[in-house]
């Protein structure tokens, strides 16, 4: 599926009474990394789980306001979250591949869930993913052999971006998703990003700034809840507007 | 404020440069007042003092380098150290002006004194109050000093035109000795070169202090 640009229009998030995120407007392009950054609590996890409706299946959490991916409005009626994620793929901080199950199946697994069963075709998908992820030639002897815990936690970080890319969705949500890597690992993940915005969209959350520097395209701000500025990367990082921003990534902060 | 180290290394940094301009601006000055008075020892110390300037320029581009690799800084940060690794070379630049001014004083205190209507010490004195006002803009992030040195660049470009028409004129003139001509016209080039690398870090210091580019008439 072609990807598709997101745009997000006064978006509000509770936690129970806690508001988490404050009329949040945003147009996050399609076929490029933007990279979401903010201390920590700053709503910036909250934002993405808001774009795939995962915010909402916490206890107590709300979301108002809309989202939209192309043509389709996140939040519409009748619209299925289940639906949502096939169309918006996501990684995680930590690596959580189905631990029991194959590397094949856990590439699988999405599509199977979804009914597709045509053996043929699932091989071509699963050796399209993994090539996709770059993990293709570190695993294709063992494909049905070892179980996704076996592998190491960056090959496991590409696992799970290869189960992410096997349904086809257009957008990619990443949370940290090389926090808990090596540098070498890191840097697959981040070539991964330079190669995969070629074709989806991709949001990536990072602590890390060098790490947003380096592969997005564009970069929003979080502070408490509020987007405070979001720019090309290069003019965020070399020529910030809003004075919170310069004080945060300069470290001039808290 | 969280980053201590760091920004104990932008002020190391920053006051390492301005010893370092406190250097190039004297002997600038020294070299001026051995023109003045003819006064070959103060030539000499200028020629003797050019090393600390090249050493501080070494201190500066190191502790630069090791800044930027070791803490990668981000925005103004970012824009600071570049600004001091441009600024640094501007001032060793002036060093060696100034040692070509110590050198042209030298040959000219062996000959006759040309006749000569022109006025070195007042392009001087506004040429070394263009680095000094540089240095104070950059010590004080003083976005409008710095504006204020890149207004008088053109005076001195003037007076370094009409230097130049001078000795033309002058050279034409029976019993002028030529080479003495030729080193004050030398004099005057080489304050009209320490005015521009005064102008370049002026345009340094609103590029780290604005983040516009103001150089060559570019739209910031």
């Amino acid at each position: 599926m072609e990807a598709a640009g997101i745009h997000v229009k006064d978006l509000n998030a509770w936690f129970g009474a806690k508001q988490a995120l404050h009329g949040i407007g945003m147009e996050i392009p399609a076929k490029k990394a933007t990279a979401i950054i903010g201390p920590s609590g700053c709503g910036k996890s909250t934002f993405v789980r808001c774009l795939n409706r995962m915010h909402e299946t916490l206890p107590d959490a709300r979301v108002e306001g809309k989202v939209s991916i192309g043509d389709l409005d996140v939040y519409g009626r009748g619209v299925s979250p289940v639906w949502i994620r096939r169309r918006v793929g996501m990684v995680f901080q930590k690596p959580n591949p189905f631990p029991t199950m194959s590397i094949y199946d856990n590439v699988a697994a999405g599509l199977k869930l979804n009914g597709f069963h045509n053996r043929h075709e699932l091989d071509n998908i699963v050796e399209r993913s993994l090539r996709h992820a770059a993990l293709w030639d570190e695993v294709k002897d063992d494909l049905k052999k070892k179980s996704g815990a076996s592998l190491s936690g960056g090959q496991q970080q590409r696992l799970c971006l290869a189960r992410a890319l096997a349904v086809e969705p257009e957008v990619l949500l990443m949370d940290e998703p090389a926090s808990a890597l090596d540098p070498i690992s890191t840097a697959k993940i981040e070539d991964l990003i330079f190669e995969l915005k070629k074709e989806y969209t991709v949001v990536i959350v990072t602590h890390n700034m060098q790490q947003a520097a380096r592969v997005a395209d564009f970069t929003a701000f979080f502070l408490m809840g509020y987007m405070v500025e979001l720019d090309k990367t290069e003019t965020m990082f070399t020529k910030p507007s809003d004075k919170r921003t310069e004080d945060y990534i300069t470290g001039r902060f808290g | 404020m969280t980053r201590t180290r760091f920004h104990q290394g932008l002020e190391d940094l920053k006051q390492r440069l301005l010893a370092m301009g406190g250097l190039a601006e004297q002997a600038v000055e020294r070299a001026v007042r051995a023109y003045q008075t003819r006064d070959l020892s103060v030539c000499e110390v200028v020629l003797r003092d050019e090393a600390k300037i090249n050493a501080a320029e070494r201190d500066v581009d190191e502790m630069s380098i090791d800044l930027l690799a070791m803490q990668q800084p981000m925005a103004i940060d970012l824009r600071f150290i570049v600004a001091c690794i441009k600024i640094n070379a501007d001032l060793e630049r002036v060093g060696d002006q100034a040692v070509n001014i110590a050198e042209r004083v030298m040959d000219l205190s062996a000959r006759p004194e040309p006749v000569l209507d022109v006025d070195i010490p007042r392009m001087a004195q506004l040429s070394i109050s263009m680095v000094r006002d540089a240095l104070n803009a950059f010590l004080a992030a003083d976005v409008e000093m710095a504006q204020s040195v890149l207004e008088r660049d053109d005076l001195v470009d003037n007076m370094n035109r009409e230097i130049f028409e001078a000795v033309d004129f002058a050279m034409g003139k029976p019993g002028n000795n030529h080479r003495s001509l030729l080193d004050t016209l030398i004099v005057a080039r080489n304050l009209e070169r320490v005015a521009d690398h005064a102008t370049n870090i002026a345009e340094d210091v609103i590029f780290w202090v604005r983040g516009a580019d103001v150089r060559h008439h570019a739209q910031g």
